[in-house]
């Protein structure tokens, strides 16, 4: 069980806030992301849960028991550190048994445990070496093992993957999901990697300075974001913000385009400019449009057949069902 | 980019590191070898160096007017017990300021530290009259307590230095796996810390050892430790070069041991773990 109410949670450091009262709730056996830029408080939350800071002031309550004031040693979570934070002087085994060491388990079925979860994670091999012989998939691996272990009420996870490269990345981010969908353990992980959060979450929170600006589900936020804010940060490349005519056309204060949403063309269409760059992935091609007297780049999206190069002038329509507006303080008009 | 090293180069600075480290240890060298000759040869003037009757008189003498031994136990003790006492102070001091520190953390380090920029003598009189007072004078206690508090004030920055290298997360990972505070410290962080404790001790031992102001000043007979040792050959007697050469060497033989065989940790210590 791990249903985690946040409910009115402030965090102050010194005179700075850095989480003004926040309230939210996560279900148990959801998979949360917290995602922002740098800065938001998203890691600070995190803390907050796990009890390695205090709560200014509020309440968490971790399956309707009030956890506020619980040391984070009592409060059944486990945590996977961005920088792994393995006990650098103890082998993989004895790493990943550490937990149930500290809860005072028997040795047979301490190793019986770490033995399944170094099969699950594949570790098996590895367990009497040190962390320091380990590349850094497996350390992943390890600090994954000593938090599964001890069959915690949830997970938290503080940018797991921000360490490892690009294609280890994409193969850990499925193995934590399909880990997830096997235990079925409330997760709650924590990214400013957008793409992460698109690909893993149950719910999205996204968060800036402290507030939070939308929850919902992956495709919620990417179908209707709430603000500006939301509308440009989720999504990749990012939605094409236009203000201005073209916008007042739509009755809104600014219109969001999704480069996706946005078919191109040699001879016609509704906008036109010059091309400034073209990414060619293979799969796509992505343009930056300058030129187009509608904001300094549009960014499209189109097959990666389409050959327009740097200098050609191209011309662009977005497709009407999808085009999002927002009023003059950013909120989008429904 | 590398630096190119020819030949030449080499030569020049092995040379030019020999002659420095010869120089450095000269007067060592020349206190051992002084403490072989005779008290004439000893003070033979154009100096006599290797080519004497080396003899073992000296160490007799001297083993025969004093004993050794209580001068050495009294070191010991006195070396080892500052040490140890300082260590039960000085880990929860650097522990709290490693990883709880408080605005004023920076401050209170270097208050610790300027204590040490004080003349001794500045605080020998009130610290001769609370040692009166409390009928602590030649005894080991009250030098064991002196020299701890003398030497605490780098023990404390040595063990902050090296805590502070700890990453916070380790500790915290810790805390969320189950570990009470009594836990974090014994299998976590001393494991980790092992290292640094033990430069830290060999540091401050060889310091204590090696105290001469306030163990003359604080001891007569019962508690004086090797330094009262050498001293007592040096003043009354008029000239024994040869035999203040043998107690010297008796007396710094124990901690050149020592430090000869930790030097990768004395290393780490002096440098105050700046470089990893």
């Amino acid at each position: 069980m791990g249903r985690i109410v946040l409910d009115q949670v402030t965090k102050s450091f010194g005179d700075v806030t850095v989480i003004p009262p926040l309230d939210l709730t996560i279900e148990d056996g959801e998979f949360a992301v917290f995602v922002g830029p740098s800065g938001c408080g998203k890691s600070t939350l995190l803390r907050l849960i796990a009890g390695l800071e205090d709560v200014t002031s509020g309440a968490i309550r971790i399956d309707g028991e009030d956890a506020t004031s619980i040391s984070p040693a009592k409060r059944g979570l486990a945590m996977v550190f961005q920088s792994y934070a393995l006990y650098p002087h103890m082998s993989v085994r004895k790493n990943i048994a550490f937990p149930l060491r500290m809860a005072g388990m028997d040795k047979a079925e301490q190793d019986r445990r770490v033995d399944l979860a170094a099969s699950v994670l594949n570790l098996t091999d590895y367990l009497d070496r040190r962390p320091g012989q380990l590349s850094g998939g497996q350390r992943q691996r390890v600090a994954i093992g000593r938090a599964i272990v001890r069959e915690p009420a949830a997970f938290l996870f503080d940018e797991p993957l921000s360490n490892l490269d690009a294609a280890l990345r994409v193969g850990m981010r499925l193995e934590i999901s399909e880990l997830h969908k096997r235990l079925k353990t409330t997760m709650i992980y924590v990214t400013h990697d957008q793409v992460e959060a698109m690909t893993m979450a149950d719910k999205i929170v996204v968060l800036r300075a402290g507030f939070i600006e939308q929850v919902g589900s992956p495709l919620d936020l990417y179908h209707a974001p709430r603000n500006l804010f939301v509308a440009g940060f989720i999504g990749s490349p990012k939605m094409n913000l236009i203000a201005g005519a073209e916008a007042a056309k739509h009755d809104a204060h600014t219109i969001g385009v999704r480069p996706e949403h946005i078919s191109v063309s040699a001879t016609d269409g509704e906008w036109s400019g010059v091309v400034a760059v073209s990414e060619h992935l293979g799969s796509d091609t992505f343009f930056h449009v300058h030129q187009t007297g509608l904001a300094d780049t549009i960014t499209v999206r189109a097959d990666g057949e389409v050959g327009f190069r740097h200098g050609d002038r191209i011309h662009m329509t977005p497709r009407a069902d999808v085009i999002h507006r927002f009023d003059e303080q950013g909120l989008r008009i429904a | 980019m590398a630096r190119a090293v020819t030949t030449q180069r080499k030569i020049i600075n092995t040379t030019f590191a020999w002659m420095v480290g010869l120089l450095i240890f000269f007067p060592i060298m020349w206190t051992i070898l002084t403490s072989f000759k005779t008290e004439a040869t000893a003070i033979a003037d154009p100096p006599v160096w290797f080519f004497f009757d080396w003899t073992l008189d000296n160490y007799r003498v001297v083993q025969e007017r004093s004993d050794y031994s209580r001068f050495l136990w009294n070191s010991i003790i006195i070396a080892g017990g500052s040490t140890f006492m300082g260590l039960l102070i000085a880990i929860p001091a650097a522990w709290s300021m490693a990883f709880v520190p408080s605005k004023r953390t920076k401050d209170i380090l270097l208050w610790m530290l300027s204590t040490k920029m004080l003349p001794a003598v500045g605080v020998l009189y009130p610290i001769y009259l609370i040692f009166i007072r409390f009928g602590l004078l030649d005894t080991r206690i009250g030098l064991t307590v002196v020299l701890m508090f003398i030497n605490l004030p780098i023990m404390v920055w040595m063990l902050y230095t090296y805590f502070k290298e700890i990453p916070g997360e380790i500790l915290e990972a810790a805390r969320m796996d189950g570990a009470g505070l009594r836990e974090e410290i014994l299998y976590v962080l001393t494991p980790m810390a092992l290292p640094g404790i033990a430069s830290t001790v060999l540091l401050n031992v060889i310091l204590a050892w090696n105290e001469a102001f306030w163990t003359l000043n604080l001891t007569a007979a019962k508690a004086a430790p090797l330094t009262a040792f050498i001293a007592s050959y040096s003043s009354p007697e008029g000239l024994f070069y040869a035999k203040l050469s043998a107690a010297s060497t008796m007396a710094i033989a124990p901690i050149l041991i020592l430090g000869w065989f930790s030097q990768k940790q004395l290393v780490r210590g002096l440098t105050f773990g700046a470089v990893k």
